[in-house]
């Protein structure tokens, strides 16, 4: 059948619906699973390559897909499927905002600790495909560890799913770790199932502005600190300009929490509401993300001539310009560190995005698996996955 | 096999290839005894390198090959195959590197759970995940079976805190998989993929500051809806407690003919909560944890480590403790929701007097995370057979609620025919394209986690006669 003859609507595609400069001819709006997998049965027919698509605020990041006839919007897929509080679970579908979803669960006095940019519009597939990780990745793990169930739909329309809906669950392999930051390239995320965290007694901030060359030594006390904060990030909007720090403190006795970790800090104040910048991506039409081991951070915040934003905890931070990013020089200044740098969105077309990959091949492999007609968002991602 | 052998011993030292019948035998099982095998040679090689080119071997001869730690898994996830080698890592025992300042160890498969902590507590860290066999478990196959333990409530499994593996692939390719690289998140598919996917030769294990406050509390109930209550009312109450584990009465009956761990007498249950953290957020939440417990008749809590052993020492002899109590028993994995555990300890209950079986209940209760002990007389006749149906039915009962066939002890040999229950065809046909972008040739650990593979050319559909791996040896049929 062709993509006219399965009864989901389909409209034509306009430039609105470029996928990184590359226009679809077709926008798919499905609203169910099964419909994903009719969307993709037809292009499969008919070798149309697909992109899927949530509230598109990355749909210009990576690369441009070699080639894309359909855009699989997914935001008809909106629904909270399910919130079993006394579980702290919660299964949505892809089309979901992270924000509606955070406003549901608070309503429960729950959260799924996984900060996005609030009022970015990210869905909680597309916060899944591309796996950005926010502050308080330092303490709940990334997307991926708060993921504990999967529905996936495969290029020939496969619906397949893995994990469940309890937290602890080894049975077969976890395809919510495989393709939670794949991008689009191995399949359709459809329905997503998480663990939640209560939300917590008290938050309290400590926002300071250390001397730049301390940064590196105060984030290391702060990592190890027993008072144990949730998330520690920087923001320095200019390169040579100061730095800003931000220490987040949850859970019961924030504030003399929060107390001890000023005193490590030396100087500061303690705040009930973050700082303005706090978890929001830094503006510039370039991206890149540095991914380091903590103890590289004054390595990081010398090579990087950009503004920055990110944890110097985690090690993980966003790099914004609007310049040209030197990303060969910079890369290699953080790989010397065991560090990687990624470009997430640049409107340069010859950068290499993603540099070095020890695995590539074993990659390359899976993709061929999942994907072999390459119909997947192909070409966006590593190594031209 | 000769052959192969004699390539073996050309390429490792003489010490390192077992053939002799008698040793061989001693690698026979893992922790899960009643699945049997006696490798066709075991290898105990030194380095990756070694594990590298004995994987290559086992390509060009078209023979399978299996990896072993400490052989404490609890699925036969370790299980040796009759016509394979078996590649034992209990050589590969060093601690390569300590990186205080990047809170990391970078550490060989053989190495065993506990001795990274124990290399790191003086400094104020460890490494989280503790199953209970942490003693003597490798982190090798921790990695595997992707344990956890009875703190992962809080601070999650062996995925959650391992940041790089070195791995010698099916096909005998030493690759490293990085959290820190782009691209697929292979480390995760890899971890808890129970030797299917490779071998793990070099670990980076993340390391954990020492909590400042840990209070250990023991409360007993007259009956385990008591306790039950009381762990709804902890989750509910927003507390995350680092533990959270309840035994029923026949566990701790048992617990207390074999270690003496002096429970509170009568009780119907008895929960452990451990609460760590800062110290001012711990007596927070022990002020409010005593108000839940309320119902409880009598409510100990720690003083100090040795108290707090105390209070653990019944919990964690539970397993074995069984034996004093049952001359058999079949320790039983599964996960529910932690809403549906009074209704699945009510049908377990039922279960139990309906085939005049016994069951002691131990469970992390905080995660749902069950270990039914079925006990059973091997000497009368029949005695087995009920029990294997109650272990059976109590799986389904999980799948029934929407939990899990295992929660930590891994799908193995033993649970593969569960498989199928739990997930449909489609589920396991794409779990399949992952084992076949690894390993096209299904030479890694075959036979375990799928009940039956698919060759990794063939087109799915309906599967006919018998299947080329069956024939070949290469794969069993549950």
């Amino acid at each position: 059948m062709t993509l006219a003859q399965i009864g989901v609507d389909v409209r034509q595609a306009g430039q609105g619906d470029a996928v990184r400069g590359v226009v679809p001819r077709w926008v798919a709006l499905p609203t169910s699973v099964e419909e994903i997998a009719a969307v993709l049965r037809a292009c499969a027919e008919q070798d149309l390559a697909v992109t899927p698509a949530g509230g598109r605020t990355k749909l210009g990041w990576a690369a441009s897909p070699e080639r894309c006839d359909v855009l699989l919007d997914l935001s008809r897929m909106d629904a909270l499927l399910e919130h079993a509080a006394g579980d702290l679970v919660v299964r949505a579908q892809a089309g979901l905002p992270m924000d509606a979803l955070a406003a549901a669960l608070a309503d429960k006095g729950q959260e799924l600790a996984l900060d996005v940019p609030p009022g970015w519009g990210a869905t909680v597939g597309g916060t899944l495909a591309a796996g950005l990780a926010g502050p308080r990745a330092f303490r709940y793990g990334t997307a991926r560890d708060l993921l504990i169930g999967v529905t996936v739909v495969l290029a020939d329309g496969t619906i397949a799913r893995s994990g469940g809906k309890v937290v602890k669950n080894v049975a077969g392999y976890d395809l919510g770790k495989l393709f939670t930051g794949s991008y689009g390239t191995l399949g359709v995320i459809a329905e997503a199932t998480f663990r939640l965290h209560p939300l917590p007694a008290g938050r309290r901030w400590v926002v300071a502005e250390p001397d730049a060359a301390e940064v590196p030594a105060v984030a290391a006390a702060l990592a190890t600190a027993q008072a144990e904060p949730s998330a520690v990030e920087v923001d320095r909007p200019r390169q040579d300009g100061p730095v800003a720090l931000a220490a987040l403190v949850e859970g019961t006795a924030a504030e003399a929490r929060a107390e001890a970790l000023r005193e490590i800090v030396g100087s500061g104040t303690v705040t009930a509401e973050p700082p303005a910048w706090w978890g929001r991506i830094p503006p510039g039409e370039t991206l890149a993300e540095a991914r380091f081991p903590p103890a590289a951070t004054g390595a990081v915040l010398e090579a990087a001539g950009t503004a920055l934003r990110g944890s110097p905890v985690s090690g993980r931070m966003l790099l914004a310009t609007d310049e040209r990013l030197g990303v060969s020089t910079l890369r290699k200044a953080v790989e010397e560190h065991g560090g990687r740098v990624v470009v997430l969105r640049t409107p340069d077309d010859d950068v290499d995005r993603w540099g070095q990959v020890s695995a590539l091949g074993l990659m390359r492999r899976v993709k061929e698996r999942f994907d072999p007609g390459r119909r997947m968002s192909p070409g966006r991602f590593v190594g031209g996955l | 096999m000769d052959e192969l052998i004699a390539a073996l011993h050309s390429l490792l030292p003489a010490d390192s290839v077992i053939t002799d019948p008698v040793r061989l035998r001693t690698y026979e099982c893992d922790g899960l005894t009643y699945h049997r095998a006696t490798p066709g040679v075991v290898v105990l090689p030194e380095t990756a390198e070694q594990i590298a080119r004995v994987v290559r071997l086992c390509n060009d001869f078209g023979v399978p090959f299996v990896a072993r730690g400490s052989g404490t898994g609890l699925s036969g996830g370790a299980l040796p195959r009759e016509d394979g080698v078996l590649v034992v890592t209990a050589k590969m025992r060093r601690i390569l590197e300590i990186d205080l300042p990047n809170r990391r160890a970078v550490v060989e498969p053989g190495v065993t759970n506990l001795a990274i902590t124990e290399a790191v507590r003086d400094q104020g860290y460890y490494y989280a995940p503790d199953p209970s066999s942490q003693q003597v478990c490798s982190i090798g196959g921790n990695v595997a079976e992707n344990s956890g333990g009875a703190h992962c409530l809080k601070y999650g499994f062996t995925v959650n805190h391992v940041e790089a593996c070195e791995i010698v692939t099916p096909e005998g390719d030493l690759v490293t998989l990085d959290r820190m690289d782009p691209g697929y998140d292979l480390l995760g598919a890899f971890i808890g993929s129970e030797g299917t996917l490779g071998i793990a030769t070099k670990i980076t294990v993340r390391l954990s500051r020492t909590p400042e406050a840990v209070t250990t509390v023991l409360a007993a109930f007259e009956s385990i809806e008591q306790g039950g209550q009381a762990v709804s009312a902890i989750i509910g109450a927003g507390i995350v407690p680092a533990a959270i584990e309840m035994m029923d009465a026949l566990s701790i009956e048992a617990a207390e003919a074999a270690v003496a761990c002096a429970y509170p007498a009568g009780a119907g249950a008895v929960l452990i909560v451990e609460l760590d953290g800062p110290a001012a957020e711990v007596e927070q939440q022990f002020a409010r944890l005593r108000e839940i417990c309320s119902a409880a008749f009598e409510l100990r809590v720690a003083a100090g480590p040795a108290e707090r052993a105390a209070i653990w020492k019944g919990r964690k002899s539970a397993f074995a403790a069984v034996g004093r109590i049952s001359p058999a028993y079949i320790v039983q994995d599964g996960v529910v929701p932690r809403t549906s555990l009074p209704a699945v300890l009510a049908a377990i209950d039922r279960l139990s007097r309906e085939h005049r079986i016994r069951v002691a209940n131990v469970f992390h209760a905080g995660d749902g995370n069950l270990h039914p002990l079925v006990l059973f007389d091997d000497g009368t006749p029949g005695e087995g057979e009920r029990a294997e149906v109650v272990s059976g039915a109590i799986l389904d009962l999980c799948i029934e609620h929407g939990g899990s066939i295992t929660g930590e002890h891994g799908v193995g040999v033993d649970k593969s025919r569960y498989m199928p229950r739990m997930f449909g065809a489609d589920d396991l046909d794409t779990m399949q394209l992952v084992r076949c972008a690894f390993d096209p040739r299904g030479l890694s650990n075959p036979g375990k986690v799928f009940p039956t593979p698919r060759l990794c050319g063939e087109v799915p559909g309906v599967r006919k006669g018998v299947h080329p791996l069956v024939e070949s040896g290469k794969a069993e049929q549950f």
